[in-house]
């Protein structure tokens, strides 16, 4: 039995002794891959099922509305002005909300669930790896299932015919981006709940967000002060950047848009990283 | 053949006490491994201190431990040992005090404190999404082993922890004693210098606690230092070569076990039982007697040097005990004596 003997004798030279020779910031030690490797085995192993049923609930919504709604609503106007059927029109409104509810479930639930009862975290914190290897990672994870999401959606709707132009493969990273801003921001809001019922919270937000951010009709019907309040809110910034895309009319406002992400995700990664920091190294 | 095989390790180990202080002498003054060049301890603390708002949960305590010692932090509960133990692992920021690990302060350098360490934390938080070997493979990834490293180390950790054909189990079918073995192959999968193990044997049967007591005195053997938390005296005086005794965030005692039972007890204690409505008042007939009276509510305890002589002198005096019992003094009387009887919350 020479659990440890045999690198005692080889000392420095030792594969233990030269990963202890790297050097890290107290926070970061350039190891997000194996929180990422983590996820992936973690969900080869269980939750799949969870993984399916997350890309077919947009699926579904395409089907129901867009089809089966969209036969009496007739063609609506798109970003362009031009005339598209209803189902083109809410398809890329229903890839953003499958982005958020995607990252936010990932970032929110899962992260709750890991931090308070199977206090993966803590176990993570008492190895080499700092508390943005493991946000990084978590995120990361978040977004690769949101791109695979966006990429199943996106070929659903090719065969529906519901695709005009090339541009509309830039759906997928543009959704990649919707997810990043919801699931970094998701993490450090989870990070501040204790019980269940903050976190029912959570959907009390995401459920009028689904459905009033212009998600299936124009803005234009609220009055001003309505349309302002919903245009700060993320989920209309995702659904028209992906509109936009889907058509391939892109105008000064598509920047404001992927603008608006950019800085979500810089302060999510802020205060979750400060938040960690707080809840794991107090 | 287990049992055998353990009973003679304890027998090894009680033996070996007296040894082990020679050995702890020679590792202060010769260079312990490749660290020691840097500190011939492999942890220094100084007027640590921690206070959450106005709770001061360590209060200015200090200690050094050297290379290779198995040393202990004994306390009640809310002492502040498990608060001592996040500090020395850099998950917990110290208000005041000076802190040294390998000699890198955790909290500046924590993920490199942390890779020299192995945690054994107080309630097991084992991966229950990964299999039993996966679990020590991504645990190995989280210090950056490579994976070529971590296949023979992970099959050679669950040979040790007695799991190998668990390998491919789900963590939540194994047994708490299992669960245990694996938290600590796990912990040792970076094989760490220090190893932070705060109460391993909580809530395991007689037959789970000696294995993993022989475990970790094969590893002190190797050479790794122990730190321990625990609550069992049986399971200090086992393992521990050094030992403080903690209090309120204080330290009420330092030395080794045997160095303690001699300083702050009898070598031998008289159990006596008169009943509980005479106990207390039998107490005050037995003055003289013994080195300390203690009176408890079911049972008065006479602290001498000779116990059977102590028990002569009682019956003497017409003194009639229900039961009477001799034993040898023991580190749970030096702990009783310095933290008290009554319940701590």
């Amino acid at each position: 039995m020479s659990v440890l003997t045999g690198s005692f004798n080889a000392g420095e030279n030792s594969v233990a002794e030269a990963a202890r020779r790297r050097r890290f910031g107290p926070t970061y030690s350039r190891n997000v891959r194996a929180v990422v490797a983590r996820g992936l085995m973690a969900t080869k192993s269980s939750n799949w099922m969870v993984m399916v049923s997350g890309f077919f609930e947009p699926v579904l919504y395409l089907i129901s509305m867009g089809v089966g709604l969209g036969a009496i609503v007739g063609p609506v106007q798109g970003p362009g002005g031009q005339e598209i059927n209803y189902a083109a029109y809410i398809a890329p409104a229903l890839l953003a909300v499958s982005a958020m509810n995607g990252a936010v479930y990932d970032s929110t639930w899962n992260v709750f669930f890991k931090m308070n009862f199977a206090k993966l975290y803590q176990g993570m914190l008492y190895t080499s790896l700092g508390p943005l290897d493991v946000a990084m990672g978590e995120i990361f994870l978040a977004l690769l299932r949101g791109a695979m999401y966006a990429t199943g959606f996106t070929a659903v709707m090719g065969v529906m015919g519901l695709i005009t132009t090339p541009w509309a493969i830039l759906m997928i990273p543009a959704s990649v981006l919707i997810a990043f801003g919801f699931a970094s921001f998701g993490m450090g809001i989870t990070s501040f709940m204790k019980t269940f019922q903050q976190m029912d919270w959570i959907n009390f937000v995401m459920l009028p967000m689904f459905l009033f951010s212009a998600t299936f009709y124009p803005l234009s019907v609220y009055p001003q002060s309505i349309q302002w309040l919903i245009q700060a809110m993320p989920l209309w910034h995702g659904v028209e950047l992906l509109r936009q895309i889907s058509v391939g009319v892109f105008s000064p406002a598509t920047a404001v848009h992927v603008g608006y992400y950019l800085v979500m995700i810089t302060l999510g990664i802020l205060l979750t990283t400060a938040r960690l920091r707080k809840l794991f190294l107090k | 053949m287990a049992g055998v095989f353990t009973k003679r390790l304890f027998h090894s180990l009680r033996a070996s006490t007296t040894v082990v202080l020679v050995s702890e002498l020679a590792s202060k003054d010769a260079p312990v491994g490749s660290h020691a060049a840097a500190a011939p301890y492999v942890i220094t603390a100084e007027n640590l201190t921690k206070r959450y708002g106005d709770v001061v949960a360590v209060d200015g305590i200090s200690f050094r431990v050297p290379a290779g010692e198995a040393f202990g932090l004994l306390g009640p509960n809310g002492a502040g040992k498990s608060t001592t133990m996040k500090m020395i692992g850099g998950v917990s920021q110290r208000t005041s005090g000076s802190l040294s690990i390998m000699g890198l302060d955790p909290e500046q350098h924590g993920p490199e404190v942390r890779a020299h360490l192995g945690v054994v934390p107080q309630q097991d938080n084992l991966d229950e999404e990964l299999k039993v070997r996966d679990n020590l493979l991504v645990y190995g990834r989280y210090f950056g082993l490579p994976m070529s490293y971590l296949k023979p180390k992970a099959d050679e950790l669950l040979e040790f922890a007695q799991l190998s054909d668990k390998a491919k189990s789900k963590v939540d079918a194994l047994s708490g004693g299992m669960k245990r073995r694996l938290t600590i192959a796990r912990s040792l999968i970076n094989e760490p210098r220090i190893l932070l193990l705060d109460e391993p044997t909580t809530g395991l049967d007689p037959q789970a606690r000696h294995i993993l007591w022989d475990r970790l005195f094969r590893l002190k053997e190797q050479g790794v230092t122990l730190i321990l938390t625990t609550h069992y005296m049986d399971e200090a005086e086992q393992l521990c070569d050094r030992l403080i005794v903690v209090d309120k965030g204080k330290i009420m005692a330092e030395g080794s076990p045997a160095s303690l039972i001699r300083e702050y007890s009898t070598r031998e204690v008289l159990e006596l039982r008169f009943g509980s409505e005479r106990n207390a008042s039998v107490g005050a007939e037995l003055g003289g007697i013994g080195e300390r009276l203690e009176t408890l509510p079911d049972r008065v305890l006479i602290y001498a040097h000779d116990g059977e002589a102590a028990l002569e002198q009682v019956t003497s005096r017409g003194l009639r005990p229900v039961t009477s019992l001799v034993r040898r003094s023991s580190l749970e009387d030096v702990f009783l004596r310095l933290t008290g009887r009554s319940l701590v919350d």
